[in-house]
């Protein structure tokens, strides 16, 4: 008898008119068994996984236009971001990644990819960025003025600001200013390059730990430039080096160059380094919450980029900017935000593809499935 | 990060997984015991087979729970059979800093029905036969994508077989008509080729034929998720087994939408446990030849690749490819490489003298920085050749030649110092060394500071062979 009552009582429910959604599920019926063959489209939306994250990137502004204090027809804005790179399922991207051109004040040795298009300006560096800027698209140009090494050229740090003089003149784009790598040297050139061009808004690269990072900081402030602050494949070496900026210097001052390997050489130790860096700052980690630079430029370091091969990997002049190219596309995916390039038609490929991905424009697909059919 | 805290790995401990082990502590797995097993599995670095005791009835619910709790974010789906067969899928994680990436993206390179006999067998042998050796692998491709451009069911099917006479590697057939796929699976009926695929309207006899022929199936809905969570729930819920997800590759300004896609259903399978999200992904940079107009097919490989290369960074399993010249798969091939290489790999090598061959006390004398990709270039280069030589490792905190001579990282003191601890001055008679034409501006320094001449080699190590045989007296 009580048991005829629960049976009752649970068909009552089963028959009251809303609350059976409550109760179908304890039926446990399995999917596609008591159902059949589904015959038409089951429903099931997909959920976009939106995340949040406390913290976002520093915005750093570079150049500086003459009503700014400086004499640059534009200025170039770096970082800003509140989500992983070209997540706009998320975020915008608020400022898209920007490529600097390579100058040098010296001749260096060259792949014969590149060389073939810079050849008639080497040693000209003004005529060198004009060309960089004008027909290659470059948005910056970074100046390398390498001959102060002591152990290339030793010249003298006014020498350099000649040259510095020069590209100035001969282009309108904010400027990267390179050093020789050598930390004593180089602090007395960008000691010199401030005092002598204050409020251009310079990107000083590089700091590094091993220079006296407290004069430096001082001396950049005082011109108004901002720093890039370069540190070999560590993180913890990064983080030391932006705290010890940071006492003199404001977010707003500093890029990160957590250095770039080639593709094939150590490419997968620069984008995991690059992508947890990124990810670290947005969830909140300041000391590694900066934009980024890469010294793209690296992937000619990798023989596969300029290396006469067998016939079957010819030609070299299409391979080698194509590697520059796919280590430049694969970092621009961890966040970087300024790539310092060599090969033109890497540049190019580069600000394609960072067009389309900020484009917020609907991929069309009524067109795609003829890629089964074309006839290629 | 939040991110890793999610899931994903499931926040798996050793103890619940040795709750469900025989504890045993046979050994058979080759560890000490059941818990150092257990620890091994949370990290992924063996698998549950290695368990045999496991594999007894009696541990069969032990066996199961163990599977589900080690059960991967994203599901792996077998192409093909044999030897060559391909695993694609089976990802644990989002970030390749997280674990190791499995399953490295099968690249396939399609030929047509249309194609003359030739020129199809051309294809496929050019496919198989790349190659390219890279510190210690053989970079290879993995499959062919047979697409029917024809509409005509025989063509397609004789297409299909001729493939199948040339190669064992896997196969993709590409049909949106069921009849016409149905011919071409005819053609070799138990090779479990990947089928491209079901959609909106064709999907019914699509599965049919994946569950007839038990292989796997590519719901395609080019940009719209739920369309395709719609498309993959249909297919499971009807008897499909393996199901790969085709999003749909945009090329140009269809990129972000693209890259987009993918990154969401990742982090869906990876972070939020999306289960259905938690299948294979099928990249077709090949979309960018669709509608190509007068454009150069050299720029069309080249975009071909680039988008093939993003793909790969963000969670393509397969790539479906045109473009088949060296050049523009090679930059693929090597990040691909890369990109699933351990990420706990050391980006420096130990300090010290290697020995190559049997040098003697006339024998040459190198040294190279300890970057790790610097140190195994020059290691292959001077292995290949034969060449009998000593080279010293010169701590350099991980920076390659240049990058390390310019930040002050290899410096002179620190190559004099390897010089005299390697004990290489007893080995030698001769106080010559030849340096990385890359640090020639140090060797002033280093002849100053260790009392040897410097000689300065070649900037690639790849002529280091020749260099040797043209320069090298003691």
């Amino acid at each position: 008898m009580e048991d005829f009552q629960l049976d009752a009582k649970e068909l009552e429910i089963l028959f009251e008119p809303g609350q059976a959604v409550n109760v179908l599920p304890k039926l446990k019926l399995p999917l596609g068994v008591g159902a059949g063959k589904p015959t038409s489209l089951l429903a099931q939306n997909f959920l976009p996984p939106v995340e949040k994250y406390p913290n976002k990137i520093a915005t750093v502004k570079l150049g500086a236009t003459r009503s700014e204090g400086g004499t640059r027809g534009r200025t170039v804005t770096l970082g800003g971001e509140t989500s992983p790179a070209f997540y706009s399922f998320e975020n915008p991207t608020p400022h898209k990644p920007i490529v600097t051109l390579d100058v040098f004040d010296m001749e260096v040795p060259l792949s014969k990819a590149v060389k073939m298009h810079v050849k008639d300006v080497v040693g000209d560096p003004a005529a060198w960025a004009k060309l960089a800027v004008e027909k290659f698209g470059a948005d910056m140009v970074t100046m390398h003025l390498i001959s102060v090494d002591p152990l290339l050229k030793d010249a003298s740090p006014k020498e350099a600001c000649k040259t510095v003089e020069k590209v100035l003149q001969a282009v309108d784009v904010p400027l990267v200013i390179g050093g020789c790598g050598d930390p004593v040297k180089d602090t007395a050139l960008f000691e010199e390059v401030c005092a002598q061009f204050p409020g251009e808004r310079f990107l000083i690269s590089s700091v590094t730990r091993d220079m006296d990072g407290e004069k430096c900081a001082k001396f950049i402030k005082k011109a108004g430039n901002a720093v890039l602050a370069f540190t070999p494949m560590d993180l913890n070496f990064a983080r030391e080096l932006n705290r010890r900026l940071f006492d003199h210097l404001s977010r707003e001052d500093i890029v990160m160059d957590l250095t770039t390997a080639a593709l094939g050489y150590g490419l997968d130790y620069a984008f995991t380094n690059m992508e947890r860096a990124r990810i670290g700052g947005l969830m909140g980690d300041m000391e590694l919450a900066q934009p980024m630079s890469s010294g793209t430029t690296n992937a000619w370091a990798a023989r596969e980029a300029w290396l006469k091969m067998s016939a079957d990997f010819e030609p070299r002049e299409l391979r080698g900017p194509l590697w520059e190219v796919t280590t430049a596309l694969t970092l621009l995916t961890a966040g970087v935000d300024v790539f310092m390039m060599m090969h033109p038609a890497a540049v190019k490929t580069l600000k394609d593809v960072t067009n389309y991905l900020t484009a917020n424009k609907k991929a069309d697909p009524t067109k795609f499935l003829e890629w089964v059919k074309v006839k290629a | 990060m939040a991110d890793d805290k999610k899931g994903g790995l499931k926040e798996l401990s050793p103890i619940t997984i040795y709750k469900n082990l025989p504890k045993t502590n046979c050994k058979e797995c080759g560890q000490d015991n059941c818990m150092a097993f257990a620890a091994k599995l949370v990290n992924r670095e063996l698998e549950l087979d290695a368990c045999k005791p496991l594999q007894k009835p009696e541990y069969a619910k032990q066996y199961a729970a163990l599977k589900e709790l080690l059960k991967p974010a994203v599901k792996e789906v077998i192409i093909g059979v044999g030897e060559k067969a391909k695993k694609i899928g089976g990802k644990l994680v989002m970030y390749r800093h997280e674990l190791t990436y499995k399953n490295p993206t099968a690249i396939a390179i399609d030929v047509t029905d249309e194609m003359p006999e030739s020129e199809v067998v051309a294809r496929v042998q050019k496919t198989e036969n790349f190659s390219f050796e890279y510190i210690g692998n053989t970079l290879k491709l993995d499959m062919i994508a047979v697409r029917c451009t024809s509409d005509d069911a025989d063509k397609f099917k004789a297409c299909v077989k001729k493939v199948s006479e040339t190669t064992k590697l896997p196969m993709i057939l590409c049909a949106m008509n069921p009849q016409v796929m149905e011919a071409g699976i005819m053609a070799t009926p138990k090779a479990r080729p990947l089928l491209y695929a079901a959609n909106s309207s064709n999907w019914k006899e699509m599965a049919e034929l994946a569950i007839m022929y038990d292989a796997p199936l590519v719901a395609s809905s080019p940009n719209d998720l739920d369309g395709l969570m719609s498309l993959a729930k249909t297919l499971q819920t009807y008897g499909v087994k393996d199901i790969v997800l085709d999003p749909g590759t945009f090329p140009n300004e269809g990129l972000q939408d693209t890259i987009n896609n993918f990154t969401m259903l990742r982090r869906a399978a990876t972070k939020a446990g999306n289960e259905l999200a938690g299948l294979p992904l099928l990249g077709v940079p090949m979309a960018a030849w669709a509608n190509k107009g007068e454009t150069a097919d050299d720029l069309i490989k080249w975009r071909e690749s680039y988008i093939a290369s993003m793909l790969v960074v963000r969670y393509a399993d397969a790539l479906i490819l045109h473009g088949n010249d060296g050049w523009s798969l090679l930059p693929l091939a090597v990040l691909r490489q890369n990109i699933y290489t351990d990420p706990r790999k050391p980006v420096a090598v130990a300090p010290g003298l290697k020995v190559f061959g049997t040098p003697d006390e006339n024998s040459p004398v190198m040294f190279t920085s300890n970057f790790a990709l610097t140190y195994y270039t020059v290691a292959s280069d001077i292995e290949s050749s034969k060449t009998n030589a000593y080279l010293i490792v010169v701590e350099s905190e991980g920076s390659a030649i240049d990058s390390g001579v310019a930040g002050r990282k290899l410096t002179a003191e620190r190559i004099a110092d390897a010089i005299k601890t390697s004990g290489v001055e007893g080995k030698v008679k001769h106080r010559k060394i030849i340096s990385p034409g890359k640090a020639s501006r140090i060797s002033g320094e280093i002849e100053e500071l260790s009392g040897w001449k410097v000689l300065v080699g070649p900037r690639d190590s790849s002529e280091i062979p020749k260099y040797i045989i043209d320069k090298w007296q003691p």
